[in-house]
Protein backbone atom coordinates (compact mmCIF):
# COMPACT_ATOMS: atom_id res chain seq x y z
CA UNK A 1 0.00 0.00 0.00
CA UNK A 2 2.81 2.47 0.69
CA UNK A 3 4.51 1.51 -2.54
CA UNK A 4 1.28 2.99 -4.13
CA UNK A 5 1.46 5.84 -2.81
CA UNK A 6 4.36 6.57 -3.06
CA UNK A 7 3.82 5.49 -7.07
CA UNK A 8 1.20 8.28 -7.36
CA UNK A 9 2.69 10.99 -5.68
CA UNK A 10 5.51 10.32 -7.81
CA UNK A 11 3.60 10.62 -10.51
CA UNK A 12 1.98 14.08 -9.38
CA UNK A 13 5.23 15.89 -8.66
CA UNK A 14 8.81 14.59 -9.48
CA UNK A 15 10.36 14.44 -6.67
CA UNK A 16 13.90 14.70 -8.42
CA UNK A 17 14.82 17.53 -10.20
CA UNK A 18 15.80 17.48 -13.84
CA UNK A 19 19.06 18.37 -15.05
CA UNK A 20 19.18 17.81 -18.77
CA UNK A 21 22.79 17.14 -20.04
CA UNK A 22 24.43 19.71 -22.12
CA UNK A 23 20.98 22.12 -21.91
CA UNK A 24 21.13 25.25 -23.93
CA UNK A 25 24.62 24.26 -25.51
CA UNK A 26 25.19 25.94 -29.32
CA UNK A 27 27.29 26.67 -31.37
CA UNK A 28 27.29 28.46 -35.01
CA UNK A 29 29.42 27.96 -37.92
CA UNK A 30 29.21 29.26 -41.82
CA UNK A 31 26.34 27.56 -43.01
CA UNK A 32 25.49 24.99 -40.01
CA UNK A 33 23.82 25.71 -36.57
CA UNK A 34 23.94 23.06 -33.33
CA UNK A 35 21.71 23.81 -30.48
CA UNK A 36 20.37 21.46 -27.82
CA UNK A 37 17.34 20.34 -28.20
CA UNK A 38 15.00 20.89 -24.67
CA UNK A 39 13.98 17.88 -22.92
CA UNK A 40 11.21 15.61 -24.69
CA UNK A 41 9.19 12.60 -23.52
CA UNK A 42 10.46 9.31 -25.24
CA UNK A 43 9.64 5.34 -25.12
CA UNK A 44 11.05 2.58 -27.15
CA UNK A 45 8.19 0.43 -28.66
CA UNK A 46 8.18 -3.01 -29.16
CA UNK A 47 4.98 -4.50 -30.65
CA UNK A 48 3.69 -7.28 -33.62
CA UNK A 49 1.88 -6.29 -36.66
CA UNK A 50 -1.67 -7.02 -34.71
CA UNK A 51 -1.10 -4.35 -32.24
CA UNK A 52 -0.16 -1.75 -34.71
CA UNK A 53 -3.09 -0.20 -35.47
CA UNK A 54 -4.52 -0.56 -31.37
CA UNK A 55 -1.65 1.36 -30.60
CA UNK A 56 -1.27 3.93 -33.65
CA UNK A 57 -4.87 4.95 -31.93
CA UNK A 58 -3.73 5.07 -28.49
CA UNK A 59 -0.88 7.47 -29.18
CA UNK A 60 -2.36 9.62 -31.49
CA UNK A 61 0.15 9.12 -34.46
CA UNK A 62 0.11 6.12 -36.51
CA UNK A 63 3.36 4.24 -36.43
CA UNK A 64 4.84 3.90 -39.80
CA UNK A 65 5.28 0.85 -41.11
CA UNK A 66 7.87 1.37 -43.99
CA UNK A 67 11.50 1.75 -43.62
CA UNK A 68 13.17 4.25 -43.08
CA UNK A 69 10.13 6.42 -42.46
CA UNK A 70 8.44 8.53 -39.65
CA UNK A 71 5.14 10.20 -39.07
CA UNK A 72 4.47 13.15 -37.21
CA UNK A 73 1.15 14.77 -35.36
CA UNK A 74 0.32 17.21 -32.88
CA UNK A 75 4.24 17.91 -31.59
CA UNK A 76 4.74 13.97 -31.52
CA UNK A 77 6.93 11.83 -33.92
CA UNK A 78 7.22 8.43 -34.26
CA UNK A 79 10.19 6.98 -36.18
CA UNK A 80 10.26 3.48 -37.64
CA UNK A 81 13.87 2.05 -36.31
CA UNK A 82 13.18 -1.95 -36.65
CA UNK A 83 10.53 -4.23 -38.06
CA UNK A 84 8.70 -4.11 -34.69
CA UNK A 85 10.39 -1.29 -33.41
CA UNK A 86 9.55 2.56 -32.87
CA UNK A 87 10.95 5.30 -31.56
CA UNK A 88 8.07 7.75 -30.15
CA UNK A 89 9.07 11.18 -29.13
CA UNK A 90 6.82 13.67 -27.87
CA UNK A 91 8.02 17.68 -27.37
CA UNK A 92 5.03 18.80 -25.58
CA UNK A 93 4.97 17.25 -22.52
CA UNK A 94 2.17 14.49 -23.04
CA UNK A 95 3.46 11.35 -21.63
CA UNK A 96 3.28 8.51 -24.09
CA UNK A 97 3.79 6.07 -21.87
CA UNK A 98 0.86 6.67 -20.29
CA UNK A 99 -1.09 6.81 -23.40
CA UNK A 100 0.35 3.19 -23.77
CA UNK A 101 -0.27 1.89 -20.52
CA UNK A 102 -4.07 2.06 -21.42
CA UNK A 103 -3.25 -0.48 -24.57
CA UNK A 104 -4.44 -3.92 -23.56
CA UNK A 105 -3.12 -5.21 -27.01
CA UNK A 106 0.29 -7.08 -26.43
CA UNK A 107 3.35 -4.19 -26.88
CA UNK A 108 6.57 -3.46 -25.02
CA UNK A 109 6.86 0.14 -23.85
CA UNK A 110 9.77 1.61 -22.20
CA UNK A 111 10.32 4.72 -20.71
CA UNK A 112 13.77 6.53 -22.58
CA UNK A 113 12.57 10.25 -22.15
CA UNK A 114 15.94 10.84 -20.13
CA UNK A 115 17.98 8.28 -21.68
CA UNK A 116 18.36 10.31 -24.77
CA UNK A 117 19.68 14.05 -25.72
CA UNK A 118 18.25 15.42 -29.15
CA UNK A 119 21.09 18.04 -31.17
CA UNK A 120 19.49 20.12 -33.63
CA UNK A 121 21.90 20.28 -36.74
CA UNK A 122 20.19 23.05 -38.82
CA UNK A 123 22.01 24.73 -42.24
CA UNK A 124 22.72 24.96 -45.62
CA UNK A 125 25.77 22.47 -44.80
CA UNK A 126 23.74 20.20 -42.05
CA UNK A 127 24.01 16.92 -44.36
CA UNK A 128 27.71 17.59 -44.82
CA UNK A 129 28.11 18.15 -41.22
CA UNK A 130 26.65 14.97 -39.94
CA UNK A 131 28.08 13.12 -42.98
CA UNK A 132 31.40 13.89 -41.53
CA UNK A 133 30.62 11.08 -38.98
CA UNK A 134 27.89 9.04 -40.15
CA UNK A 135 28.34 6.54 -43.76
CA UNK A 136 24.53 7.05 -44.78
CA UNK A 137 23.99 8.69 -48.08
CA UNK A 138 21.96 12.20 -47.08
CA UNK A 139 20.96 13.11 -50.15
CA UNK A 140 17.39 14.59 -50.25
CA UNK A 141 16.72 11.65 -52.92
CA UNK A 142 18.05 8.93 -50.48
CA UNK A 143 17.20 10.38 -47.26
CA UNK A 144 14.25 12.75 -47.82
CA UNK A 145 12.56 15.23 -45.13
CA UNK A 146 10.75 12.59 -42.59
CA UNK A 147 13.05 10.41 -43.26
CA UNK A 148 14.33 8.48 -39.78
CA UNK A 149 17.14 6.11 -39.24
CA UNK A 150 19.20 4.47 -36.36
CA UNK A 151 22.94 5.01 -37.53
CA UNK A 152 26.32 5.69 -36.66
CA UNK A 153 28.32 9.02 -35.97
CA UNK A 154 31.71 8.34 -35.29
CA UNK A 155 31.70 6.26 -32.72
CA UNK A 156 28.46 6.19 -31.10
CA UNK A 157 24.76 4.50 -31.91
CA UNK A 158 22.20 7.65 -32.84
CA UNK A 159 18.98 8.00 -34.24
CA UNK A 160 18.62 10.51 -37.37
CA UNK A 161 15.65 12.14 -38.47
CA UNK A 162 15.12 14.79 -41.09
CA UNK A 163 12.97 17.46 -40.02
CA UNK A 164 13.36 19.62 -42.87
CA UNK A 165 15.19 19.57 -46.02
CA UNK A 166 18.05 21.88 -44.36
CA UNK A 167 17.37 20.67 -40.55
CA UNK A 168 18.11 17.36 -38.70
CA UNK A 169 17.17 15.95 -35.34
CA UNK A 170 20.52 13.85 -33.72
CA UNK A 171 19.23 11.26 -31.00
CA UNK A 172 21.93 10.14 -29.02
CA UNK A 173 22.63 8.74 -25.14
CA UNK A 174 22.82 10.76 -22.78
CA UNK A 175 26.19 9.53 -21.60
CA UNK A 176 27.41 9.77 -25.47
CA UNK A 177 26.02 13.31 -25.65
CA UNK A 178 29.44 15.17 -24.54
CA UNK A 179 31.22 13.29 -27.55
CA UNK A 180 28.58 13.64 -30.16
CA UNK A 181 28.48 17.39 -29.70
CA UNK A 182 31.60 17.73 -29.46
CA UNK A 183 32.26 16.30 -32.89
CA UNK A 184 29.30 17.61 -34.45
CA UNK A 185 31.13 21.04 -33.62
CA UNK A 186 34.54 20.08 -35.05
CA UNK A 187 32.30 18.70 -38.12
CA UNK A 188 30.53 21.89 -38.22
CA UNK A 189 34.19 24.00 -38.28
CA UNK A 190 35.30 21.55 -41.57
CA UNK A 191 31.81 21.89 -43.18
CA UNK A 192 32.10 26.11 -42.92
CA UNK A 193 35.83 25.97 -44.25
CA UNK B 1 33.68 0.60 -47.68
CA UNK B 2 31.21 -2.07 -48.66
CA UNK B 3 26.84 -1.76 -48.97
CA UNK B 4 25.25 -4.45 -47.58
CA UNK B 5 21.85 -4.77 -48.67
CA UNK B 6 19.87 -5.33 -45.12
CA UNK B 7 16.57 -7.31 -46.52
CA UNK B 8 14.30 -5.49 -43.52
CA UNK B 9 15.45 -2.38 -44.47
CA UNK B 10 15.21 -3.03 -48.09
CA UNK B 11 17.89 -0.89 -49.35
CA UNK B 12 21.65 -1.07 -49.05
CA UNK B 13 23.45 1.04 -46.02
CA UNK B 14 27.36 0.92 -45.39
CA UNK B 15 29.00 -1.46 -43.64
CA UNK B 16 30.25 -0.07 -40.85
CA UNK B 17 26.33 -0.33 -39.69
CA UNK B 18 26.55 -4.24 -39.59
CA UNK B 19 28.31 -7.15 -37.68
CA UNK B 20 28.98 -9.81 -38.88
CA UNK B 21 27.65 -13.09 -36.61
CA UNK B 22 29.32 -16.35 -37.74
CA UNK B 23 27.91 -19.37 -39.91
CA UNK B 24 24.56 -19.83 -41.14
CA UNK B 25 22.22 -22.71 -41.17
CA UNK B 26 23.61 -24.09 -38.23
CA UNK B 27 20.47 -26.02 -36.90
CA UNK B 28 20.89 -26.13 -32.84
CA UNK B 29 19.83 -30.21 -31.50
CA UNK B 30 16.34 -30.03 -30.47
CA UNK B 31 17.73 -32.84 -27.52
CA UNK B 32 20.90 -31.15 -26.24
CA UNK B 33 21.71 -33.42 -23.79
CA UNK B 34 21.36 -36.52 -25.68
CA UNK B 35 23.87 -35.29 -28.43
CA UNK B 36 27.31 -36.72 -28.24
CA UNK B 37 30.51 -35.07 -27.75
CA UNK B 38 31.57 -35.60 -30.87
CA UNK B 39 28.59 -34.28 -32.44
CA UNK B 40 28.47 -31.31 -29.76
CA UNK B 41 31.91 -30.33 -30.97
CA UNK B 42 30.75 -30.57 -34.67
CA UNK B 43 27.85 -28.20 -33.82
CA UNK B 44 29.48 -25.93 -31.74
CA UNK B 45 33.27 -25.61 -32.83
CA UNK B 46 33.47 -26.90 -36.54
CA UNK B 47 32.72 -24.55 -39.02
CA UNK B 48 33.14 -24.69 -43.04
CA UNK B 49 35.37 -21.79 -43.78
CA UNK B 50 35.47 -22.14 -47.52
CA UNK B 51 37.50 -20.25 -49.79
CA UNK B 52 34.41 -18.98 -51.85
CA UNK B 53 30.98 -19.19 -51.41
CA UNK B 54 29.81 -19.07 -47.47
CA UNK B 55 26.08 -18.39 -46.14
CA UNK B 56 26.90 -16.31 -42.86
CA UNK B 57 24.77 -14.61 -40.51
CA UNK B 58 24.93 -10.70 -40.09
CA UNK B 59 23.12 -8.45 -37.96
CA UNK B 60 22.22 -4.66 -38.63
CA UNK B 61 23.71 -3.73 -35.54
CA UNK B 62 23.41 -0.14 -35.93
CA UNK B 63 20.06 0.35 -38.11
CA UNK B 64 16.91 -1.85 -38.00
CA UNK B 65 18.73 -4.21 -35.19
CA UNK B 66 17.76 -7.78 -36.87
CA UNK B 67 19.54 -10.57 -37.62
CA UNK B 68 19.43 -11.59 -41.52
CA UNK B 69 21.52 -14.37 -44.12
CA UNK B 70 24.09 -13.23 -46.67
CA UNK B 71 25.77 -15.20 -49.56
CA UNK B 72 29.25 -14.07 -49.36
CA UNK B 73 32.40 -14.94 -51.53
CA UNK B 74 35.43 -14.90 -49.46
CA UNK B 75 38.09 -14.70 -52.23
CA UNK B 76 36.34 -11.18 -53.81
CA UNK B 77 34.40 -10.36 -50.38
CA UNK B 78 31.48 -9.73 -52.55
CA UNK B 79 27.91 -10.01 -51.35
CA UNK B 80 26.24 -12.01 -53.69
CA UNK B 81 22.76 -11.89 -52.15
CA UNK B 82 20.95 -11.37 -48.53
CA UNK B 83 17.73 -13.03 -47.23
CA UNK B 84 15.67 -12.74 -44.28
CA UNK B 85 16.44 -15.23 -41.15
CA UNK B 86 14.66 -17.87 -41.13
CA UNK B 87 13.95 -18.34 -44.75
CA UNK B 88 15.40 -21.54 -46.35
CA UNK B 89 19.15 -21.62 -48.03
CA UNK B 90 17.94 -20.03 -51.44
CA UNK B 91 18.30 -22.70 -53.88
CA UNK B 92 19.84 -20.89 -57.26
CA UNK B 93 22.33 -17.63 -56.35
CA UNK B 94 21.98 -14.15 -58.65
CA UNK B 95 24.60 -14.65 -61.39
CA UNK B 96 25.01 -18.42 -61.09
CA UNK B 97 26.26 -20.08 -64.48
CA UNK B 98 24.08 -23.21 -64.48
Amino acid sequence: MAKAAAKKSAAAAPSVERRPALIGQELSATGVALAVLPPAERISLRAPDASVAALSKALGVTLPRKPKTSAARAGRTALWLGPDEWLVIDEVGRDPLADCAEVTVLHSAVGISHRNVAISVTGPAAAATINSGCPQDLSLDAFPVGAASRTILGKVEIVLLRTASDAFRVECWRSFSDYVFLFLSEAARDAAA
Amino acid sequence: MLLIRCPYCEEERPELEFRNAGEAHIARSADMAATSDDDFEKFFFIRSNPKGIIYERWRHMHGCARFFNAVRDTVSDRFLMTYKAGEPKPAKLPGASE
